[in-house]
């Protein structure tokens, strides 16, 4: 599955070991402009909202920084930083915007304040404007979609059509959404600042989740539309390699880096002909060794930390699967052992259901189903997907046809529908 | 600093304690509210804090006609209504939901956190 056509992707996966990507040299046309402009988009937002206060405020005069990029970089040619000119521009015109507007004396004067050369103060256990802003973006007070659109749009760069079309709501209701979490910031005081060391952890898994979301979206989309989307893990890519970056000593922000990339590095694999491939079948010389390389130095470097978490585990099973040179070569009794440590923080049935599919490859698919059966999911098209798959194993074919037509039925992934709807077909002819 | 409304929300229909089981959970949620109470003004939180009497006791008025038209009962006919409220100073809304844990716990009721606009 290439990537789908977008004017402007924001980041591939990226291999740097730099928790920030670096800028490319930028050419002077707009569509390159533009492109820098977002790579920067959460940098200089965040700073200004760090000087200011005021999101709104933020992005109105990183919006005419840009048009003063735009007529003025093919002309004079693009500055040697183009981040920190567009920091710095956008800067001037938030000053510029605060005197055209007078009401906002009190914010003038904080901006003067800035001019003085003065120190802005710093709270909280790490200083970093993107950080502030993410945790902002990511508070307990916000709605979980609130938190996912907020970060795309404020630290991702995204547009608010952009973050509509990747979570297929229409543009209005998205809109509203992200103005009303802003509003709620405003009014509310939510504090622009990364949470005491008390309360670091706690904050820190609502960032992790959001982040997560934004990728499970983007690995697996819930709508009808591309069944892959590549902007989306890219950037939840790109957002939790800053987060890691800026707290390599949270194990857990280094274990979601390390799943996602792991993730990601099969997803060459994973679609084929607009068809899912299951991980068993998939061609592991598609994979993407590099990425694979990199993110097993990730899950080495966090359990020596021997703080184990959710996005740890997790990341370890997908490091056991990208270990092994075939399917038949993986080490089962490793993934089951994995699961069982994940049920013992998480006594999910999702967590429970993924267990079982890993112990139909060590005892066999009764015992599996057996587990599965149990399971309340009846909602699930995962659950139906892996009853089917066992009840096919068992050679209980009209059992499976039904499991089968009842996963179909759950999911609207089109490469999802087409896989059950191939496996169905062979059974049935 | 911001000004916070820590609403307490409980069931409209109260018992002979309350929205509490017993006379002890009603004396030991009052004893624990008292505490909180006492704690916000040493900390500089304080502004003002009561208890409501029951939604059966309301009166709407609606003034916006010609004549006043006054009517028993409650505005929203709901199950469950605000039974008091805390009005706190805070520098922001973390420190508010923080006061608002405290408090929930002390009175054995949610709590709403809703920013003040402005105070007269």
């Amino acid at each position: 599955m290439r990537r789908q056509g977008r004017s402007a992707p924001i980041s591939g996966p990226c291999l740097s070991p730099q928790p920030v990507p670096q800028p490319r040299p930028v050419q002077n046309d707009t569509s390159a402009i533009e492109r820098v402009f977002r790579e920067q988009y959460g940098r200089v937002i965040a700073s200004l909202v760090r000087r200011f206060g005021d999101i709104d405020l933020a992005e109105e005069a990183a919006g005419e920084a840009l048009l003063t990029a735009i007529q003025r970089w093919p002309e004079q040619g693009a500055p040697p930083n183009p981040g920190g000119w567009l920091t710095t521009t956008a800067g001037n015109r938030a000053v510029d915007i605060i005197r055209r507007e007078r009401r906002r004396e009190a914010k003038h004067q904080a901006a003067n304040m800035i001019y003085d050369d003065t120190a802005a103060p710093t709270v909280g256990a790490v200083e970093d404007d993107r950080l502030r802003l993410l945790f902002t973006c990511c508070h307990p007070a916000l709605s979980p979609e609130a938190r996912v659109a907020l970060t795309l749009r404020l630290l991702g760069g995204l547009t608010v059509p952009e973050i509509a079309q990747a979570f297929l709501v229409p543009e209005t209701t998205m809109g509203q959404r992200i103005t009303r979490a802003k509003k709620k910031i405003a009014a509310a005081r939510v504090p622009y600042r990364v949470p005491e060391t008390a309360d670091l952890p706690e904050r820190l898994g609502g960032v992790l989740a959001a982040l997560f979301l934004i990728f499970n979206e983007g690995y697996l989309s819930t709508g009808g539309g591309a069944p892959i989307r590549a902007e989306l893990t890219g950037e939840a890519i790109r957002l939790a390699r800053i987060l890691h970056g800026i707290l390599p000593g949270e194990p857990e922000a280094t274990g979601l880096l390390a799943l996602m990339m792991l993730i990601e590095a099969r997803r060459e694999a994973r679609v084929v002909d607009e068809r899912l491939v299951p991980l068993h079948d998939q061609n592991r010389a598609d994979w993407d060794h590099e990425l694979i390389a990199a993110g097993h130095d990730l899950v080495r470097g966090c359990l020596a930390i021997n703080r184990p978490g959710r996005y740890q585990i997790l990341a370890a099973i997908n490091a056991v699967h990208t270990d092994a040179p075939s399917s038949a070569e993986t080490d089962w009794p490793q993934i089951v052992a994995l699961y069982d440590q994940l049920a013992a923080l998480d006594p999910s049935p999702i967590v429970a259901l993924n267990r079982a599919v890993a112990l139909a490859e060590l005892d066999g698919p009764t015992v599996a189903l057996a587990v599965i059966d149990r399971l309340p999911l009846g909602q699930y098209h995962a659950w139906h997907a892996a009853r089917a798959d066992l009840l096919r194993r068992l050679r209980r074919d009209a059992e499976a046809v039904e499991s089968y037509n009842a996963a179909i039925a759950a999911t609207a992934n089109s490469a999802e529908r087409a896989y059950l709807a191939a496996r169905r077909d062979e059974l049935t002819e | 600093m911001t000004h916070y409304l820590l609403s307490v929300h409980g069931p409209t229909e109260m018992g002979e304690y309350g929205n509490y089981g017993s006379k002890e959970e009603m004396e030991a949620a009052f004893a624990a509210t008292g505490v909180f109470n006492d704690t916000l003004r040493e900390r500089g939180y304080w502004v003002f804090a009561g208890g409501l009497e029951s939604a059966s006791t309301a009166t709407v008025v609606d003034g916006r006609g010609g004549a006043p038209v006054m009517t028993d009962g409650p505005y929203l006919e709901t199950k469950e209504v605000i039974g008091g409220f805390w009005v706190i100073e805070a520098p922001d809304l973390d420190v508010a939901l923080k006061l608002a844990a405290e408090g929930s716990k002390a009175c054995g009721g949610k709590v709403e956190v809703r920013p003040f606009q402005g105070l007269a």
